[in-house]
């Protein structure tokens, strides 16, 4: 039993998290998002060092690292709010890589695992992650996913609430990804929570930073039970998705017969935290936090968006309630 | 990262399980919701599987080999708390001596004192009780009243004790006691083995809100303790306190998180029986435990690598107790939710098992304590007021 990163994976995240303070403060972010751009220096760099094929097969040209570097580097990317199509390349490289045909795998993930091609991932009817700039796009439709090449797909461009990224209404055909689909989108489902550790870690940062800095009646508000007690309840929701993002990218790797309960498990917790803790992080800023220029309505949107691609999580919570129940009725009936 | 666990855990985890099968406790007798001496068959129960498991060399696996345990790693305590929550065997009757006491005294007792100890602490031929709270020190430690004033080569304790867990059959008592009132609130304490088996020494027990009795009052007119008695010198209570209160939730998350699995579980049975996980609402609620619960476990095991790997616990070491009276309030709320009557008759399990789940979030340190702690130990927020 050891639920911690090995030394190379706390050396990719530390890293990752120096990378990305320095080429993606809030600045760059804000920047990238009243223009309705990607920042695309920071792509760049990002591509040159192999991020978005860190988990794609060296076989097709990715660095064939795990699930758990993916959900590093994802954790990160939330941390950070970074404004780059990384999630939708990776979700996508991920669905095709576990669902796809090896004809499917042979034509994208070169693409997608140097940055080449941009990838998108979302479902039918709903704001796709990274769509609008697609080069292709991975869309799930009542559990099933299917594989789009941008010219066969009908993209309709939206400006989400949350700006660091292009999302699009996507409609159109494609053909199915039709392997390990459970298998795919409960990678998928992992990656995004890893991100929503990182934008609930940062909310609390932000939180804990501002809150013992900032003084009313003579005292820093931190100091204040009313306001601790939030930062508290902010921890508690953090450190729970921490621990079902990081179960759900070891199980993706190294014990996939429990990736399934390990996937719902992910994303019953990761947008009712993420929503929870960044919408707590506001509050706990008072006015200046309600301000554009304040920086943590930037996670809120965020999380809003990871959410919603996450699903319903009241959905999620009934499936795996019955999931138990139908785990335990098997136990329990005679040889 | 790996989230299996090694052959030697294994190994130590199929002993136990072995031990555990040809070893029953038996049927739970049940607590008393009118008087005591039901209680008091509950606890013979608890006192007679500690000698088994005693007997068998399983009382105490976290304790070093030279006092009768089994040199346990963290990992493999949690397992053994883990399987003893499993097999519904009951915690064993001396859980106090066991978890706080016998650690305390192997770091500040003196040679004589362990061997004196040690021996009946395991056995549970001599149980232990923690005399910690007052009226006027609660989450306020520091605050103790009860004076131990020199006598001879001893001491003359008054005062009151609130709280206190099994003490109706305790025949020694952790005794934080002021022994300087001039020295500052945190240094003028000492930490005693108080004789329970005087008459200076009353115990009144109080009636919790579910009829029974767990803890005490303990009223102390003049009790008498020998210096050789004295745990950690003399004026060192505070510190000697902090090892005690350390151990305090170390192995006992593990077991308190397998019997919130195992209400959980049969509640989901109970709902599948009746049909009522095609309800969409009712199989929702249901799976927002199961989530509560699987994160409980995963967090409590973070916790433990962190403090295998570091030495210390990590910021999801001071979440867990939160995290369980949480979620075992929820899920005894929902059992009478959906159960409704039967969960709501006295003496019924859930019945019982709603009303107690309210100690939960005050006991071992009450959640707004937990949440002052988390702010200002793990977050480093300004002290809080």
């Amino acid at each position: 039993m050891n639920f911690d990163f090995s030394e190379d994976q706390r050396t990719i995240k530390a890293t990752a998290r120096e990378l990305l303070a320095s080429r993606s403060p809030f600045e760059r972010v804000r920047e990238a998002a009243e223009r309705g751009r990607y920042d695309d220096g920071l792509w760049r760099e990002l591509c040159e060092l192999g991020w978005p094929g860190i988990a794609v097969a060296e076989a097709y040209g990715g660095q064939g690292l795990g699930a758990v570097e993916l959900a590093v580097l994802l954790e990160e990317l939330g941390y950070a709010v970074a404004a780059t199509p990384l999630l939708g390349s990776v979700l996508a490289a991920t669905a095709i890589e576990h669902a796809g045909t090896d004809e499917q795998r042979e034509r994208w993930l070169p693409g997608l695992a140097v940055g080449e091609l941009a990838g998108a991932f979302g479902g039918v009817g709903d704001l796709v992650a990274d769509a609008a700039d697609a080069d292709v796009i991975v869309l799930v439709e009542g559990g099933a996913p299917r594989l789009l090449a941008r010219a066969d797909a009908d993209v309709d461009a939206v400006e989400a609430i949350d700006p660091t990224r292009r999302y699009a209404r996507v409609q159109g055909e494609g053909t199915a990804l039709a392997g390990d689909v459970e298998g795919a989108l409960g990678r998928a489902g992992i990656a995004v929570a890893a991100e929503l550790v990182g934008v609930c870690q940062r909310a609390l940062d932000m939180t804990v930073a501002y809150v013992s800095e900032r003084k009313q009646f003579g005292v820093p508000v931190g100091a204040f039970q009313a306001v601790a007690h939030r930062c508290a309840q902010m921890l508690l929701h953090t450190e729970g998705v921490r621990s079902a993002a990081y179960f759900g990218a070891w199980a993706a790797d190294a014990a996939p017969e429990r990736l399934a309960e390990a996937a719902g498990l992910a994303c019953a917790v990761a947008g009712e935290a993420g929503r929870e803790v960044t919408g707590s992080a506001i509050q706990a800023h008072g006015g200046i936090g309600f301000t554009w220029e304040a920086d943590v309505h930037w996670l809120y949107k965020r999380a809003q968006l990871d959410a919603a691609l996450l699903g319903s999580a009241s959905a999620h919570r009934a499936r795996l309630a019955r999931l138990v129940a139908a785990q335990r009725a098997t136990a329990a009936a005679p040889a | 990262m790996d989230l299996t666990f090694s052959a030697r855990e294994t190994a130590f985890r199929d002993e136990l399980r072995a031990w555990f099968a040809a070893n029953d406790s038996g049927p739970e007798p049940p607590m008393s919701s009118t008087g005591t001496r039901e209680d008091e068959a509950h606890f013979a129960w608890r006192r007679d599987f500690q000698r088994r498991l005693h007997d068998g060399g399983w009382a105490a696996p976290h304790w070093p080999r030279e006092h009768g345990g089994r040199d346990a790693s963290l990992t493999e305590s949690a397992i053994y708390f883990e399987e003893l929550g499993r097999a519904r065997a009951p915690l064993p009757a001396n859980v106090l001596g066991l978890l706080l006491g016998g650690p305390t005294l192997m770091v500040w007792g003196n040679q004589e004192q362990q061997d004196r100890f040690l021996g009946p602490i395991l056995s549970g031929e001599e149980i232990w009780c923690q005399g910690f709270s007052e009226p006027e020190a609660g989450s306020d430690l520091a605050a103790v009243k009860t004076r131990a004033v020199r006598d001879g080569d001893g001491w003359i304790v008054t005062g009151q004790k609130v709280w206190t867990s099994g003490a109706q059959y305790a025949r020694w008592c952790m005794l934080v006691a002021r022994t300087d009132l001039e020295a500052a609130k945190h240094k003028g304490l000492t930490y005693f083995l108080m004789d329970m088996d005087q008459a200076e020494v009353q115990v009144r027990p109080l009636r919790q809100i579910t009829g029974e009795s767990e803890f005490n009052e303990l009223f102390i007119e003049g009790a008498r303790i020998p210096d050789e008695h004295v745990i950690g010198g003399v004026g060192n209570g505070w510190k000697v306190a902090l090892t005690t209160l350390m151990n305090e939730r170390a192995g006992l998350a593990f077991f308190l998180q397998v019997r919130l699995r195992q209400l959980l579980d049969d509640l989901i049975d109970e709902a599948a029986a009746r049909g009522l996980l095609e309800d969409d609402v009712v199989a929702d609620k249901l799976g927002a435990l199961h989530v509560k619960a699987e994160i409980l476990r995963l967090t409590a095991y973070r916790g433990l690598t962190a403090i295998e790997k570091y030495g210390q616990p990590g910021p999801e070491g001071s979440l867990t107790k939160w995290m369980w009276s949480d979620a075992n309030q929820q899920l005894t709320q929902l059992a009478a939710e959906l159960l409704g009557p039967e969960a709501l008759v006295t003496g019924s399990r859930w019945g019982y098992e709603l009303l107690r789940a309210r100690g939960n979030s005050i006991e071992g340190g009450t959640t707004e304590i937990l949440k002052n702690i988390v702010a200002e130990r793990v977050l480093g927020l300004p002290r809080a007021r």
